[in-house]
Parts: structure tokens; C-alpha cells; sequence
């Protein structure tokens, strides 16, 4: 079941590696006081030292630190109890220190590994390579003004966690579903809000292609600054064809950084090589090395929230759900937390159906979120009440549901301002029953000659007589006792 | 009135709080001495008005009662000091227009202290240089002439040559400096005055220029140990602002001048007796060991063998840093712009117009030295050969409770000299660089005058965080010395 495309000398095998730019939620930037708000006007967030001012120094913000940390802990990584900060030297507008402080060599988190899901409810493990933070630069708009670049240094100096994946990735899905857990796990913990849109979760894919059971690495390419994860799969597979169209007609590929242009679908040469930055990275001489307290690091271990796999795992096991429910469910804590609620002693299957099917289905058509839901988590519960206690058929509980989208009313309310109790008064329906045989005498004769098939049109019209109040099942079985009497 | 600018510090303290004079008394002495003296270049920006007024202030305040270690002191502030509403410049063309707003750790403190500031003063563009020739702003003289030769004017050593000129001069009563591979204590012994690097960490590095952070590091200068002293009790102390400044108490340094020095060891490199030592140095420095074993201490043959790599070392380490730590003087934000037909072309005709020759050198020096491929064969390697030449002092350290050796190689040069080959330039700091790469307090002091009149200097390097022991031993050794010359017209 191994992604391969098939080239015109054979099939090919797709080697991805992502790098992720999460930004770290937290007040103030990573060296500096500065506020990091999303969206204030330009030039509104910049301290001294964001601005690359003479005598400015760097200072550690110890909660950018942590959160790091609890994100290699989300990513069962290393956590390296000593990194040091270095400076990535080059010249641009938008970068006023001339260098980015990052980490290089000592990262702050190794090796880590994330689990994916893939549609067929089946996990595999991906290997994290490191971890490190850095600062972010400057924004530059050349749209501003005719012969000008205007900047923006809101963003300078706001903490950013690359988090490396090894090369593990082999097809576009398997990189989205990378992304979809990566994004998951960061808002779990906190630490990202994963917003690709406004650019606080960037990705750049490393891409490679090679023959079906090789192992070697062959030259990749770089695509960066991806903003959706469908651009990332479609660039992925993009870029692949072009290795795989390059190689099939003798040439060779040159290590390069290429852009992905959404609008054509294709990507583009950037740099070669040959014109890559010199970094030059060293140690950043204005900080120390960063040296993690274990005691910190345990007491981050104790607040870490229970994180999709285990949860997904719980569910599977405590409310029997299959995997693929369950890593919906679980896709995001508030869902997860929404399911539990409607769960709740009561039948988990039926919760499942429920918030799945109708109530995301409302969610979507409402364009509300599930902190501010449609319907209320305890209001579905109720709903699934009526239903388990016979009160409401089925049929009646769609209607009901529906009225409460629309009202924002409780179920139990609704049903007693309308009259929609379900009717298993046996009195009530066999009257009914024996009013539809009394106007029907020949399809009763069909019946009862064999045709069964005319039961169902017989329990519809007692249905229709009753406006859908009558309980199905005693229907049934009070139109079959009375065919045969 | 003359007479004012004569006294130290300490003398000046002891006066106003006696009532003899009032700061603004003091000052307005050190504003007429530095029109008399503008030949020297000392300053670059005079700050006349804004002095008389933080005078005013200082004495309402001692009228109030409330009075700082250096109320109404009139100093003078290195130009490399970040200073709130006062255009600085590095000396350098490319932060033409740039005023502060803010005023760096250092300078801060001394303003809390009641201090008075005169101006800012000259030095080497970004404190690049052994001879205050590379300012932007032009060479300061050196108050002093030699006998032989006394129409030629002399260089007051750099980077720090603004503050050692001018408190020779009597038009500072002391000064900031800032120290990186000698620029306090080179200048300090071509101009016969007092200077101390304190340890690296002792002193905030916020809001001072940027040249090699890992050796950065300010001091004061001043005519005596003891205004020395009453300085850096001002100057020093943790920074929270600075990830590198120690967080170690400040003891009172003036309080370590106790006088005695009996069976303190002090160590003696073998490695600082080069070829091109001047016998006149070698004199001077052997005077020093005589005038120590008088006052009861023990002399002790060390090795610091690493020693002659200190130079190149420093040549590798402080260039990257500055490399790097200079690139942010790009035209885009503050300072002086050259407009181009793209970014790049901005960036080349500004740092072309903006960077000074020496400057521009170790520029490419730095880029070159980290770049990939040499990284390993350079930086990495003289990081660690530093570590090396700091485990040699703490070896000595061992054995001794302080090391004496001659402040520079020479006396004061003429301006103009020594500009052919850089590295000639160079070898002016290679007996402090070494302290600098170990991040070790060093002092310089006055110890005697050269044949043609000039003054020499001996270095007294202590244990990190121990400036007490060299402020004592340096003022065991002033007073044996009895330096009492006095430069041309002073």
C-alpha cells in the first residue's frame, strides 16, 4: 500500500522531511519585553533591542523556555539539559541585529518521535529531530509605495520553535497527517495556537525521491514557507514529479531552495547552492548557555495534559469506539472534552453518532466553533435521554435536534412547548392501527395472504396518523398481533 | 579656580562636603580647562550646559542632606557609553546623528551617584585601536611631550585615548573607559594616570557599544587608586539587563587600601620579557618588584606559557565578535544612510562611507574567520586556546595572589607612527590581551617616567572577582612610586 508514482522507467519512492516554524505562545518576546499580539498596527511591538539598537542585549524570556521544554516533552524528545544560543549572520531589512539568535549545534530538545493516523485508522511513528528556538525577523512589504519597502518589526523578536522532522515522510498524506498531529499536540499543550493562516505555524518540506527499497538520500530540495497543509501536499508532490521527470530524462538535481506559488500549482527555484547564506553561526557571546533546572523540567512534566494518542487510546478502550472515531474525537482537545461531556454515562456509541453526524454537521453550517457550539454539550446529553427513555423516536430526535439549532433551546423543553412526546400509549396506537385497516380492507387481505412486504407501508400511514409520535417498535409489533387476528 | 581641576576625587568629595566649594564651582573650573585645552581632541560632544545643571542639582541635594559617593563630580564619558538625549558615535562616522534614549547601565549609575558629566569623549571608531588614531573624529593628543622631541606630538595609546588625555589633562576629574584588549590600560600608562578592567562580568555591558562582547567590559580611569576605586564602587554591580554581568556582590573597593601588603605572593611572568622589551620598561618593572618586597610581599617566578598566543588569539575572537556585532549599522533604522539602487548597494555605499579603515579590516577578518570551512581552523580553535590561557593564569593563581608585569611594550608613540603594518599597531596590547581573553581584572598605574620624560606603566592582574587585592597592591605600589610628574601645561 506504499505511496509510489509511477514514472515513465519505474516506480518512485517520496523521501520528506519537514521543518515546522511554530511561534511560541507567550507574552513578551524571546529577548525581550516587547508584547507579541497578533495584529497591531505596524511598529507598535518593538523594544530597543527587537529594533537592533547599539548597546541593546539580549535577555532570555524564561517562559518562551518552558514551553519549549513541554513541547519536547509532548514529543516524548530529549529534553538537553544544557543548549546554547548562536547567531545566524545575514543582512536583510527586516533582520536589525544582522543576525537571527538561534540555537545551531546544542539544540534545546533531540530526538523525539509523533505518531500519525492515517485514514484507515493505522498509526506510524515519525522521528523528531530536534528542537530548537529561535527569533523571528521583521515583516517587509514592498507594496507600500512605488520605489519603497516599508518594515514591520512587530514580529521581530518573537520566539519561534523549529521542530525538524527526520526524514521518515513518504507520501503528501502522510506529511499532512504529520502536520494535522503536529498542530494538534502544540495546541494540547499550549504551546502553539497553530494558526497557518496568520503564519504562526510555517512549514518547509525537504523533498527527495528514490527507487523503491533504496535507502540512500538523494539530493533534495528545500520548498519553504508553506502556509496550509494542502499547499504543502500539493508542493510535495509536485516537487517530486519534477525530481522523478528530471532524473527519468538523465539530469541531475541541484540542492536548491525553491519556492511553492499557489496559484500555478508549482514551485520555483529561489537559491541555488551556489548562493546559499554563509550563516557563519557562533555561539551568541551575549548569552550564557542555557542551563534547564531539573526540577523545572519535572514540575513542566507533572502539568502536561493528556495528549491526543492517549486519549485516542482511552476512548478506543473505555467508550469502545474504533480508531478512526476516536482520532477524530480527539483531534482537538475541546472536541474531546465536548464528546466526554455528551458521553457521560450514557451510550458512547450513540454520543459518538451524534456529535460526529448532526452536531458537526451543524457545527459547520453554523460557522461557529466548538467553544461557543451551536448546541450545548448538556443539551445533546438530554437529547440522547429522550431518546434512550423512549421518549422520542429516532425520527422525532432529528426534528428536535433541529429545533434546537434553531432555538438554542433544551430538548426536553422543546418537546413539551410542541407536543412531541413519543406515543407508546398502546391505547392511543392500536386506535390509530385499527382506523388505517378499517379504511384499507384490500391491502389488509394482501397482507394477510403473505404480502409482508405492505407492513412497512402500513407502520409509514399509522406513522402519518399519529405525526410521527407513535414508538416505532410497538407499532410493529401491534399491526403484526393484530394482521394475525 | 586652576587649582580646583588639580585635586582627585577623593580630595574633591572630602572638600564640597567641608563647604570649601560647590560642584558648580568645580565644574565651571573643568569647563574653562577644557577651553583651554581643545588642542588635545579629547572630546567629541562637550556637554557644557547639561554639566553646570546636574551640578546645580548636586549641590541642592547636599544642601538637602542627601549626597551620592560622587556628588558633584565632574567626569568625563567615553563616547562608546549609550547616553540618554547625547548624540554618541562610537567615533564613527556611521552613527552620525544617532542620540541615545537611553542611557547605558554604567553611566546611569554614575549619574545616580551625583556624578557630573563634562562630555562625551574620544576614543578609536567602535574602540578599534591602540592610538585613538582611527576616530572618526580625528587623533587626540597626548597631554605629555617627549623632552626630546617636544614639537612632535605624541598619541595618548587607545581605544580609550579621549579619557586618558583628558584626565592627564586636568579637564576630567576621571573618566569611563571601556577595555576589550587593553584600550583602559594601555592609554592609562601612555598618559600616567590609573586604570582598571575590572573583571569580565563585573560591570553592566548595556547600553555600550558593541565591540567583542566576550571582552567587552568598562572601568574607570582617574589620577589615583583610590578615585579608581571610588569609581568603580559607582560603576560595578549585577545587571539583569545583561545576560553576562555577574550577579556577585560589589564590595567597597576603596575600603581594600588598607596599605598592607605583607605576604602577599606576587607572581612574575617569565613570558612578558620579549626581545623588543624597551630596557626602560624592564627598569620600571623591576623597580616594581623591588618596591613590593619592600612592603613585605614575595616575589614568584611564574610561566604562562600560552602566553605568545594570546595575540593571534584575540585577533581571531574579537574580530568575529565585531563582525557580527557591527552588522546591525546597515543605514536601515538610525545612523547614517548612502542611498543605493537596491538593499544590497545601500548596504555596501553606507558601511563603505560609514567604517573607518581599521574598522572595515577587522570586519573582513571576522566574516573570514567564521565562514564555512575556516570556522574550525579559527574560531573554534582559538576558543580554544583561550581556554588554555585562562587555565595558565589559574594555574598561577595557585600559587600567587597577584601577577606584575609592564603595562605595554613602549611609551607613547608619535601620531603617525606605527600605521604601515597593523600588526606593529598590535603589538601594543600584548601584555593586556592575555588578561583579557581570562576575563581577569587588570590595573594599570604610573610608575615612573622614561629618559625623555614619559610615563610608564606596570599591570597588576588579580584572581577573578578580586579587584580588592590588586586596588591593594596598586596602592602600596602608587605610594612607593611617588608619581608626581605632570604633563605639559598642567
Amino acid at each position: 500500500m506504499a505511496y509510489l508514482i509511477a514514472g515513465e522507467t519505474g516506480d518512485w519512492e517520496v523521501v520528506i522531511g519537514l521543518e515546522v516554524h511554530a511561534q511560541v505562545i507567550s507574552k513578551a518576546k524571546l529577548f525581550s519585553g516587547a508584547a507579541t499580539d497578533f495584529g497591531a498596527e505596524p511598529n507598535d511591538q518593538v523594544s530597543f533591542v527587537d529594533a537592533g539598537f547599539p548597546g541593546m542585549l539580549p535577555v532570555i524570556n524564561r517562559v518562551c523556555v518552558e514551553q519549549a521544554v513541554k513541547t519536547g516533552l509532548g514529543l516524548q524528545a530529549a529534553i538537553n539539559p544544557t543548549s546554547v544560543f548562536a547567531r545566524k549572520n545575514y543582512f536583510y531589512a527586516d533582520l536589525p541585529q544582522g543576525y537571527q539568535i538561534s540555537q545551531y549545534e546544542l539544540p534545546i530538545i533531540g530526538n523525539g518521535v509523533l505518531l500519525i493516523d492515517m485514514n484507515d485508522g493505522t498509526t506510524r511513528p515519525i522521528g523528531i529531530e530536534r528542537l530548537h528556538l529561535e527569533q523571528d525577523a521583521g515583516k517587509s512589504m514592498h507594496d507600500q509605495h512605488p520605489t519603497k519597502s516599508f518594515i514591520d518589526l512587530n514580529r521581530s523578536g518573537v520566539a519561534l520553535m523549529e521542530i525538524v522532522s527526520k526524514p521518515d515522510l513518504r507520501s503528501p498524506e502522510e506529511a499532512g497527517a504529520y502536520l494535522t498531529k503536529l498542530r494538534s499536540i502544540l495546541r494540547y499543550l499550549g504551546t502553539c495556537d497553530g494558526n497557518m493562516q496568520e503564519g504562526s505555524m510555517r512549514c518547509d518540506a525537504n523533498v527527495s525521491v528514490r527507487p523503491p527499497g533504496s535507502t540512500e538520500l538523494r539530493t533534495r530540495c528545500e520548498i519553504k514557507n508553506v502556509n496550509s497543509i494542502r499547499f504543502v501536499q500539493q508542493a510535495i508532490e509536485y516537487e517530486a514529479r519534477r525530481h522523478i521527470e528530471v532524473y527519468e530524462s538523465g539530469g541531475t538535481i541541484a540542492q536548491e531552495t525553491r519556492l511553492f506559488d499557489s496559484g500555478k500549482g508549482i514551485t520555483r527555484s529561489m537559491r541555488s547552492k551556489e548562493h546559499a547564506h554563509d550563516y557563519r553561526y557562533f555561539p551568541d557571546p551575549d548569552l550564557l548557555p542555557l542551563v534547564l533546572d531539573p526540577a523545572m523540567v519535572e514540575r513542566i512534566r507533572l502539568t502536561l495534559p493528556e495528549l491526543p494518542d492517549e486519549k485516542k487510546e482511552r476512548f478506543m478502550r473505555d467508550y469502545a469506539l474504533n480508531a478512526y472515531d476516536a482520532g477524530v474525537l480527539v483531534a482537538e482537545q475541546s472536541s474531546a472534552s465536548f464528546f466526554e461531556t455528551v458521553a457521560k454515562g450514557r451510550d458512547a456509541k450513540a454520543a459518538a453518532n451524534l456529535v460526529m453526524g448532526d452536531f458537526f454537521a451543524a457545527l459547520n453550517a453554523s460557522g461557529k466553533t466548538i467553544d461557543d457550539p451551536p448546541v450545548s454539550a448538556a443539551n445533546l446529553g438530554k437529547l440522547l435521554d429522550l431518546t434512550a427513555d423512549g421518549t422520542l423516536s429516532g425520527r422525532l430526535a432529528k426534528d428536535v435536534f433541529a429545533l434546537m439549532v434553531e432555538t438554542g433551546k433544551a430538548p426536553d423543553v422543546l418537546v413539551e412547548e410542541r407536543g412531541l412526546k413519543q406515543v407508546t400509549d398502546t391505547g392511543a396506537i392500536e386506535a390509530a392501527i385499527d382506523a388505517v385497516m378499517a379504511a384499507n380492507p384490500d391491502k389488509v387481505a394482501e397482507v394477510r395472504s403473505g404480502k409482508d412486504k405492505l407492513l412497512g407501508w402500513f407502520v409509514g400511514q399509522v406513522m402519518k396518523q399519529t405525526q410521527g409520535k407513535a414508538n416505532p417498535g410497538v407499532v410493529n409489533d401491534l399491526l403484526a398481533k393484530k394482521m394475525q387476528g | 579656580m586652576r587649582e580646583l581641576t588639580k585635586l582627585t576625587i577623593a580630595e574633591a568629595g572630602r572638600r564640597m562636603a567641608k563647604g570649601e566649594f560647590t560642584a558648580v564651582e568645580l565644574t565651571r573650573a573643568h569647563i574653562a580647562a577644557m577651553g583651554a585645552k581643545k588642542g588635545l581632541n579629547a572630546y567629541i560632544t562637550e556637554t557644557p550646559e547639561l554639566a553646570l545643571e546636574q551640578a546645580k542639582a548636586a549641590d541642592l541635594r547636599r544642601q538637602a542632606g542627601a549626597v551620592g559617593a560622587l556628588s558633584g563630580i565632574p567626569l568625563g564619558i567615553k563616547d562608546l557609553f549609550c547616553t540618554k538625549g547625547v548624540q554618541t558615535t562610537a567615533a564613527s562616522r556611521i552613527l552620525e546623528g544617532f542620540t541615545p534614549h537611553y542611557e547605558s547601565t554604567v553611566s546611569g549609575k554614575l549619574l545616580a551617584a551625583g556624578a557630573v558629566t563634562l562630555g562625551k569623549l574620544n576614543l578609536d571608531e567602535f574602540a578599534m585601536g591602540s592610538s585613538n588614531m582611527t576616530s572618526a573624529y580625528g587623533a587626540v593628543e597626548n597631554p605629555w611631550r617627549s623632552q626630546a622631541d617636544p614639537g612632535t606630538a605624541l598619541v595618548p595609546g587607545g581605544s580609550s585615548g579621549g579619557s586618558a588625555a583628558a584626565v592627564a589633562a586636568r579637564i576630567a576629574m576621571g573618566a569611563t573607559g571601556t577595555d576589550t584588549g587593553g584600550s583602559i590600560r594601555q592609554p592609562a600608562a601612555f598618559c600616567g594616570i590609573v586604570g582598571i578592567k575590572p573583571t569580565y562580568g563585573r560591570c553592566s555591558r548595556w547600553g555600550i557599544v558593541a565591540f567583542a562582547s566576550s571582552l567587552d567590559q568598562a572601568g574607570p580611569m582617574a589620577r589615583t587608586v583610590e578615585d579608581c576605586a571610588l569609581m568603580l564602587n559607582a560603576m560595578a554591580g549585577h545587571d539583569p539587563k545583561d545576560s553576562t554581568s555577574a550577579p556577585v556582590a560589589v564590595p567597597d573597593f576603596a575600603a581594600a587600601l588598607t596599605g598592607d601588603i605583607r605576604g602577599l605572593k606576587v607572581g612574575i611572568p617569565a613570558e612578558y620579557r620579549p626581545d623588543g622589551l624597551s630596557a626602560e620598561v624592564a627598569k620600571v618593572w623591576q623597580q616594581g618588584i623591588a618596591w613590593l618586597k619592600d612592603a613585605g610581599a614575595t616575589p614568584v617566578e611564574i610561566s604562562l606559557p600560552h602566553t605568545k598566543d594570546a595575540l593571534p588569539t584575540y585577533y581571531i575572537v574579537a574580530p568575529a565578535e565585531a563582525s557580527s556585532n557591527l552588522a546591525r549599522y546597515d543605514g536601515v533604522r538610525f545612523g547614517l544612510r548612502v542611498p543605493g539602487t537596491s538593499l544590497d548597494d545601500m548596504y555596501r555605499k553606507t558601511r563603505a562611507a560609514g567604517f573607518g579603515k581599521e574598522v572595515r579590516r577587522r570586519i573582513l577578518i571576522g566574516t573570514y574567520v567564521l565562514s564555512a570551512g575556516y570556522y574550525d581552523a579559527y574560531y573554534a580553535k582559538a576558543q580554544k586556546v583561550r581556554r588554555l590561557i585562562a587555565d595558565d593564569f589559574a594555574t598561577a593563581f595557585e600559587t600567587v595572589d597577584v601577577i606584575l608585569t609592564p603595562t605595554a611594550p613602549t611609551p607613547a608613540f608619535a601620531i603617525g607612527a606605527n600605521t604601515d603594518d597593523p600588526v606593529t599597531m598590535w603589538l601594543n596590547d600584548v601584555f593586556t590581551i592575555p588578561t583579557s581573553l581570562a576575563g581577569l581584572p587588570g590595573l594599570s598605574l604610573p610608575a615612573g617616567l622614561s629618559a625623555d620624560g614619559l610615563p610608564l606603566g606596570l599591570q597588576l592582574i588579580g584572581r577573578p572577582f578580586d579587584e580588592e587585592t590588586v586596588f591593594r597592591v596598586a596602592g602600596v605600589m602608587e605610594r612607593a612610586a611617588g608619581f608626581a610628574a605632570l604633563p605639559e601645561g598642567v
